[in-house]
């Protein structure tokens, strides 16, 4: 089936280009959140400190677009009324921010665990599952942002399947972290700040998810959020056929 | 003004083709469990103009559907063929099977005269009676009898002009001409007019086109209440008066309905890429 989407044949051009920059502009949010989370991951990996602190504080950049992103949308809504697939990439647009500008929070606390971690001499680095879980979720964030700018609705389907990876990885990770803890009661400060690191990349694993969901909605119109996914896709083959 | 080259010419001409061909069969939802009114493979000519192309629909007993699609695309026409308006027209003829509870509209045995009392219409320029408010609105009950005394007459006139929101603005001036009523005013004299005779459904053709914002929210309003009663269809240019008053809205392109369907669906997920095109504004 065709795309129904294509922001770029209004009749008025401005209209177009509105759409387009506000597009643009949530891709560099995306850009942004992105580079958070693989500078969390690299500080640590690598008990990198300059690294870490940078990312603890850079979340104000990511704040101020969501600001200026949801501004812009006002402003569309009231100049524009959108109808149809503009309303839903609008709306898809409002959600999605919100979700990205959680992904950078979660990120920023990467930053603030490799610096408790540093100063507790301790090193993710043991860890390998942890490793495993931020590659995931990285390929995770960036398979969803390239959905997302290209409305792929197979691709964002694929996407929400590979949260469930995620948690099981960090369900995993879970398991062996509260071994450890019960192994060496000493070292449960540090064990809990790598254990909240993982949850930080299964909430990540999570906003991907709804991002993509929105995805689904911008592009097909139907709201696949709390519901079960293989069980949409055998009732709604059409999902599926692009 | 320059007369059109032929590449122009050409280019309107394979712009129709390409839209004729994605025209096809109407999709969502025309028919309803009840029925006002049931229409089924209607065509309007006007001369050899082939206006309204085997349209199938129906409208729900006290329902509003709105009608919406581009300048020329028979929406206004159509609305026309639900009270007969089209007989007017020497060069207009319709075929089809038009009913309303059942009842073929265009049978010979059916009175048009009585069939507008039963079908009333507002129309987009309010058009007051060059008479006094109270004889513009006692003049269809008194030319079909509807009232048996003066008391009778004066009771239908205020609870007409009551339920078209207007009572409370003139009931002191009842005997002033309805020319000298705002715009706004006008066109609610004009659905006080349409509902004195006891309408079972009302038809609008750009009610609210002349009016300001405050105007037309009372007639959007009014709209609204008259529901209850009454079963309406009506034909706007404005999308947003579509997807504020209409439970259903139905597309129209080039004398065809393209898509009919509940108007939150319409307005939020059309399935018709010319539905789509038309209400966000693009190039079809």
């Amino acid at each position: 089936m065709e795309s129904k989407i294509d922001i770029s044949d209004h009749i008025s051009h401005r209209y177009n280009d509105e759409l387009e920059d506000l597009r643009n502009q949530v891709m560099e949010m995306g850009g942004l959140v992105e580079r958070q989370l693989q500078d969390g991951l690299k500080a640590l990996r690598k008990s990198d400190m300059t690294l870490a602190e940078k990312v603890a504080s850079a979340d104000d950049e990511v704040n101020a677009k969501e600001i200026a992103i949801d501004k812009r949308c006002t402003q569309i809504l009231v100049r524009r009324q959108p109808a149809a697939s503009d309303l839903r990439l609008v709306l898809a647009i409002i959600k999605t921010i919100n979700d990205l500008e959680r992904v950078g929070d979660e990120a920023e606390k990467l930053g603030r665990y490799a610096i408790h971690l540093y100063e507790h001499n301790a090193k993710i680095g043991d860890f390998t599952e942890i490793k495993h879980l931020g590659k995931h979720v990285r390929e995770m964030l960036s398979k969803t942002l390239d959905a997302f700018i290209r409305m792929d609705v197979q691709s964002a389907i694929s996407t929400i399947q590979s949260d469930d990876e995620i948690n099981d990885e960090f369900d995993s990770i879970m398991r062996q972290l509260t071994s450890k803890m019960m192994e060496d009661p000493r070292a449960i400060k540090e064990t809990l700040r790598v254990l909240w690191a993982a949850r930080a990349l299964e909430r990540i694993g999570d906003h991907a998810k709804n991002i993509c969901e929105y995805v689904v909605y911008l592009v097909k119109g139907e709201d696949v959020r709390h519901t079960n996914l293989v069980a949409l896709l055998e009732e709604n083959p059409e999902l599926n056929d692009e | 003004m320059a007369a059109e080259s032929t590449e122009e010419k050409t280019n309107k001409e394979n712009t129709r083709v390409d839209i004729e061909q994605q025209l096809g069969e109407t999709v969502g939802e025309q028919f309803t469990e009840e029925q006002k009114f049931s229409l089924r493979n209607v065509d309007v000519y006007y001369a050899d103009n082939h206006a309204i192309n085997d349209i199938s629909m129906d409208i729900a007993p006290n329902e509003v559907v709105a009608f919406i699609g581009p300048s020329g695309c028979g929406k206004s026409t159509f609305l026309r063929v639900l009270n007969r308006m089209n007989d007017t027209i020497d060069i207009c003829r319709v075929s089809g099977d038009i009913r309303l509870d059942g009842e073929d509209i265009y049978d010979k045995k059916m009175d048009p005269v009585l069939l507008r009392a039963r079908v009333g219409m507002v129309f987009q320029k309010p058009n007051p009676f060059p008479k006094s408010i109270y004889d513009n609105v006692a003049y269809g009950p008194k030319l079909h009898g509807l009232a048996s005394s003066r008391a009778e007459l004066d009771d239908i006139v205020r609870t007409s002009l009551k339920r078209a929101g207007l009572l409370k603005e003139v009931e002191n001036r009842l005997d002033e001409p309805g020319t000298g009523l705002s715009g706004g005013q006008q066109q609610r004299l004009c659905i006080a007019r349409t509902i004195a005779v006891s309408p079972e459904v009302i038809l609008m053709d750009e009610p609210a086109s002349a009016l300001d914002p405050i105007a037309t929210a009372i007639i959007e309003e009014l709209i609204d209440e008259l529901r209850e009663n009454y079963t309406i269809a009506i034909v706007t240019h404005s999308m947003q008066q579509a997807a504020r008053i209409s439970q259903r809205t139905a597309y129209f392109h080039l004398g065809k309905l393209v898509e009919m369907g509940p108007t939150e669906k319409i307005f939020t997920n059309p399935d018709h890429t010319l539905t789509e095109n038309y209400i966000t504004g693009r190039f079809g």
